[in-house]
């Protein structure tokens, strides 16, 4: 198929029906509107159902009931509307609802601005729901990859059971980009609705969703056979990085979404004065990519997000080494520009070539 | 030669509620039972638990089942029946769940015309917490939180769900029944069998709302809890049919 020019929002709307969504709930918020609004125009033509909840809330646990029911179901919202969303998601963990969640960043805190940021990156990588659990997290660099990336986190969801979420900075919604609608996701196996699906069990069987484990050891249990089976096997599985000219570096960006994309530019001017400098963009920031910074070669890390550093602990986590380790971002809806890491590149590394 | 004249309905388990005694949980769940199994749905019910004393509804039903966020399971329900047109859904609340922290949920799926049945358990009361002051507690009703009774003019006043329900236009049908002598035992039944029969015809949302009791945390034995909803409590939520799609057409 050839490419077509889409934004960002309705390209995820339509990769979501492509890939076989098709139940959305959700509620306006900037700056993802694009999406509700696409869902509620072509849903209802391949006999799909939009619904306009009253709240974040209610679509998130619209959704926890829709996914149950043994559907593909998805919502989205941004930052104040993740928020509100976090009590569903957990909800969805413990029931093991697959569903998908679409967080289009916008600055913050509180009702912050409607301009692009990233500053949700440890709502989502740890969890502003209660208890002990993670979701996969992917974070497209692209509108193509944002269109990728919903099509893989609907397999992912239906695979290990599980809420995914997709962290896109606003500028991913917002803009237009050529993208290829019909590159197909990798197949992963399905648990049996039969096995678990409210409506799907065979008869004289029931299928129940159960939240509440009254009886503490079997609730530890529980926890315990997420963390020793589901867990390890999503990071084993599902995770996913991006190296840019990394081959023969001595010092590296790591950075994701817009941002990287930012950086990349940033890298390519410093390369063509000498510095070896590459990019490590993590596309799941849960499963978080430790490969990369097992690169003994690298001298310092310079992290880049629209945020206040929220990945730096994760980097250094992954390196080892949290001196080496840099930060330079802008927030609360700022973007920063090529320039301004190349000029923080050269400070930090002092000239280094 | 013996006949069976009564005996546990289909739809029930074997496992024994957890209920104490002189609550109104039990009799309206077999109530509920008996009706789905009248209707032939027993395969083909799904019910939502709330969070509350009725969380562990999974258990005693063979239906499918789900339990669900605080007060959210008219939005749960609304995604499943969405998804299962088909099946029978039910939502089964309580007050603090229904009237207090999931209000949005219940007024949005009723105005929405969810087409699924929402059982409404009016206790006055947090009951599983042990006792809280809830949306429904009566002016004067002693709680944990409204030790010296319940003062309006401090803890603001109760909440009529059938009535606030009734403005809408999404509800095909609203009655608020009780519990608490054989009599009203029987038209609660009638109640639930309309409403799920509604749901069966595909006609829209159903509520009923059940003045139940909670001898435990209203500090009663179960008799005088019976009584206490009949002297106290139906005054001041009369029972009656406030919606009834069926009717508005003729």
């Amino acid at each position: 198929m050839a490419k077509v020019i889409m934004k960002g929002n309705e390209a995820i709307a339509k990769a979501a029906i492509l890939a076989g969504c098709r139940y959305f709930m959700g509620y306006p918020i900037t700056p993802q509107n694009e999406v509700p609004e696409y869902f509620s125009r072509e849903l209802p033509l391949v006999g799909g159902t939009f619904v306009q909840a009253e709240s974040e809330v209610a679509a998130i646990n619209m959704v926890y009931g829709a996914g149950a029911a043994g559907a593909r179901a998805m919502t989205s919202s941004s930052s104040p509307g993740i928020a509100l969303k976090q009590e569903g998601i957990g909800y969805c963990v413990k029931g093991e609802i697959p569903c998908v969640v679409v967080s289009m960043m916008r600055g913050g805190p509180g009702l912050g601005t409607i301009q692009p940021s990233q500053s949700d990156y440890l709502q989502a990588t740890r969890g502003g729901s209660n208890g002990d659990y993670h979701i996969p997290v992917l974070a497209p660099g692209s509108v193509q990859e944002a269109v990728d990336f919903v099509k893989e986190s609907f397999e992912i969801a239906e695979c290990y059971r599980t809420p995914v979420m997709v962290l896109c900075d606003g500028l991913i919604g917002q803009m237009m980009e050529p993208v290829e609608l019909d590159h197909e996701p990798t197949k992963r196996e399905k648990v049996d609705l039969s096995t678990w699906a409210l409506g799907h069990s065979p008869k004289g069987k029931t299928n129940t969703i159960i939240n509440l484990d009254i009886d503490a050891p079997n609730c530890e249990r529980e926890n315990f056979r997420f963390f020793e089976e589901k867990y390890p096997a999503i990071e084993k599985n599902e995770v996913r990085w991006e190296e840019f000219m990394m081959e023969d570096a001595e010092y590296a960006f790591v950075s994701y979404g817009t941002t990287a994309r930012i950086i990349k530019n940033a890298v390519k001017a410093l390369r063509a004065e000498g510095m070896k400098i590459g990019l490590v963009r993590p596309q799941t920031l849960w499963p978080f990519p430790q490969k990369p910074f097992e690169n003994k070669k690298i001298k310092k890390w310079i992290v880049g997000e629209m945020n206040m550093g929220q990945m730096v602990p994760d980097v250094q986590l992954a390196c080892g080494k949290k001196e080496d380790v840099l930060f330079y971002g802008r927030t609360g809806g700022m973007i920063p520009t090529p320039e301004e890491y190349i000029d923080f590149a050269k400070k930090e590394l002092g000239g280094a070539k | 030669m013996s006949t069976i004249v009564y005996q546990k309905p289909e739809g029930l388990t074997d496992v024994r509620m957890h209920y104490c005694p002189g609550c109104g949980h039990g009799i309206v769940h077999r109530l509920i039972a008996e009706c789905i199994s009248e209707l032939g749905e027993t395969e083909n019910t799904i019910i939502c638990a709330p969070v509350g004393c009725a969380v562990f509804i999974p258990k005693y039903f063979t239906y499918d089942s789900i339990q669900c966020a605080h007060g959210r399971a008219p939005a749960t329900a609304t995604g499943i029946k969405r998804v299962h047109p088909d099946k029978i859904v039910l939502t089964y609340q309580g007050d603090g769940d229904l009237a207090s922290i999931g209000t949005a949920e219940i007024i949005h799926a009723a105005a929405r015309g969810e087409k699924f049945t929402t059982i409404f358990i009016n206790n006055g009361i947090y009951g599983m917490t042990g006792g809280q002051m809830a949306p429904t507690t009566l002016p004067g009703m002693r709680s944990t939180t409204s030790q010296e009774g319940r003062d309006p003019h401090i803890n603001g006043n109760p909440i009529r769900v059938c009535e606030m329900l009734a403005t809408l236009t999404g509800p095909a049908y609203i009655e608020r029944v009780a519990v608490d002598s054989p009599a009203h035992v029987i038209q609660t039944k009638k109640a639930i069998k309309k409403a799920l029969t509604m749901q069966q015809e595909g006609k829209g949302f159903t509520f009923v709302e059940v003045v139940s009791s909670c001898p435990t945390n209203w500090g009663l034995s179960a008799t005088k809890a019976m009584e206490f909803v009949k002297e106290k409590m139906i005054p001041y939520y009369p029972l009656g049919v406030f919606k009834d799609m069926e009717k508005e057409g003729e």
